[in-house]
């Protein structure tokens, strides 16, 4: 699957779709600055300087210790998608593939954190892409990540708030999501840390998988 | 120079302005309302700015912030000149916001506000609608409110940097149905454009053909379908809008 095209693609990014994302935050929803839990889909968007693809590196930025490398399912959009029903949602999926949501990490969902998501290379996207009928539980899929060889982080679709069909369901009822568009599903809770020298791997079973080591992004602020 | 981009008879053209209206690259000359307008470059990432005039933060009652707020709009939400724009009809509160776009013409990482201009291609106008009653604090301001479709204009022409010289002395405005309900001047901006790009590209790679919405200053009002809603900056362009009735939405 070649990457999406600069220019006429988004991918969106789903946050605080698991439940323990949302029970480790418990009262604070309630609480200042957010006064409520969410509505509608928390989004957030990747924008094109952060694609890279399978092997390429992730610069680690030079006044960050360590990174997040989050594993989620990332539906591609197969045709444009407004106000369709959950039930209908993935016949408009051109397939699945995974994604490494690289983040700085932060535990603020107030603003949108634009200098925590949006590094360069910080959204390594598999290559492999399969299709929605070749899935036999989309809701029950075991996701991984494996730093340097070692497996560190478990987790499983069946912890999403919203389902698949539902996330893609209910963002088309606020915008359309366009063929070639991307959908990360909700990034895996307990993200491990990533350091420079490390090589990351992110990898839902039998599905598909992106490995990419992070190196040092060389200090640009002295030459500029 | 000024440039747009237009369909005409299913044709794709490059324009420029004129008398009557606009002339295609073939020559042949157009009134504004003959064709199909298309912002004036093809946007890659598109960053906009909340909360930059101090006078529109205390409209809202919201502090500015020492950091620029950066947020992000989906590709679908990007439209041109004359074109028109839904408004949910459950929405109390849907306003217009005029605004500075300024269009990156070459890479800028780790640039010093001194040099930061030399990376601009040209400027054009935004109208970045938003719609109150879908904000919510996540992500705020969300893309519920802010990415919706159409609902991001520019155009309808792109002006060279060089003809544009200072950014932060044009006035702007917005006239909803011909009348005046918002008047500002860039020099009023909390971060210029300079700072912007030398604020982006301190973490991230800015590239040719990115676009910053460098936000709005007060006068913000309620807007209804059937407005003919002008976004206009003085030197940069007159940018129309027309609302029309959309359906709220019913989930989320």
């Amino acid at each position: 699957m070649p990457l999406p095209v600069a220019g006429r693609n988004t991918v969106y990014g789903a946050a605080l779709n698991y439940h323990s994302t949302l029970e480790s935050l418990g009262g604070a929803l309630s609480s200042k600055p957010y006064w409520a839990p969410p509505m509608a889909p928390v989004l957030y968007i990747k924008p094109p300087n952060t694609w890279i693809r399978d092997g390429d590196p992730i610069p680690l930025p030079a006044d960050i210790a360590a990174v997040q490398a989050g594993v989620t399912l990332a539906a591609v959009i197969g045709r444009d998608m407004f106000r369709i029903k959950p039930e209908s949602a993935l016949s408009h999926v051109e397939g699945f593939t995974v994604v490494n949501d690289v983040t700085v990490p932060h535990s603020d969902y107030f603003r949108p954190e634009i200098q925590n998501r949006c590094r360069d290379g910080f959204c390594p996207i598999g290559s492999q892409l399969v299709g929605p009928r070749e899935i036999k539980a989309l809701d029950a899929l075991e996701l991984r990540v494996w730093v340097n060889a070692q497996l560190v982080c478990l987790e499983s679709t069946r912890g999403l708030v919203r389902s698949v069909a539902t996330l893609l369901s209910d963002v088309s009822e606020l915008f359309t999501l366009a063929a070639g568009d991307i959908v990360l599903i909700g990034s895996a809770p307990s993200a491990p840390l990533v350091r420079a020298g490390d090589r990351v791997a992110v990898e839902i079973e039998g599905l598909a998988r992106v490995e990419n080591p992070v190196v040092a992004e060389p200090d640009g602020r002295r030459s500029s | 120079m000024k440039r747009g981009r237009v369909v005409y008879q299913g044709r794709l053209h490059e324009a420029v302005p004129d008398a009557v209206g606009l002339r295609l690259d073939d020559g042949r000359m157009l009134r504004e309302m003959d064709v199909t307008w298309l912002p004036p470059i093809e946007p890659r990432t598109v960053f906009a700015v909340g909360l930059n005039y101090a006078d529109h933060a205390e409209e809202l009652a919201l502090k500015p912030k020492s950091e620029p707020l950066l947020f992000l709009k989906g590709m679908r939400s990007i439209a041109g000149h004359r074109t028109s724009t839904e408004r949910p009809a459950d929405a109390a509160f849907m306003h217009y916001e005029c605004e500075l776009a300024v269009v990156i013409g070459r890479t800028a990482r780790h640039v010093k506000a001194t040099d930061a201009l030399t990376h601009v291609a040209g400027y054009t106008v935004a109208n970045d609608y938003a719609v109150r009653d879908y904000l919510e604090n996540y992500y705020r301001p969300n893309l519920r409110a802010k990415s919706r479709d159409g609902a991001t204009l520019l155009g309808p022409w792109l002006i060279d940097a060089d003809e544009v010289g200072d950014p932060q002395a044009l006035e702007l405005r917005t006239l909803v149905n011909g009348r005046v309900t918002q008047r500002g001047n860039t020099r009023d901006m909390i971060h210029g454009v300079a700072r912007l790009i030398e604020y982006l590209s301190a973490f991230m790679t800015v590239t040719r053909g990115d676009v910053i919405l460098t936000g709005t200053p007060a006068g913000v009002v309620n807007v209804e379908a059937g407005d003919e809603v002008i976004t206009e900056i003085d030197g940069i362009g007159r940018l129309t809008n027309f609302l029309v009735a959309g359906r709220g939405n019913a989930r989320g």
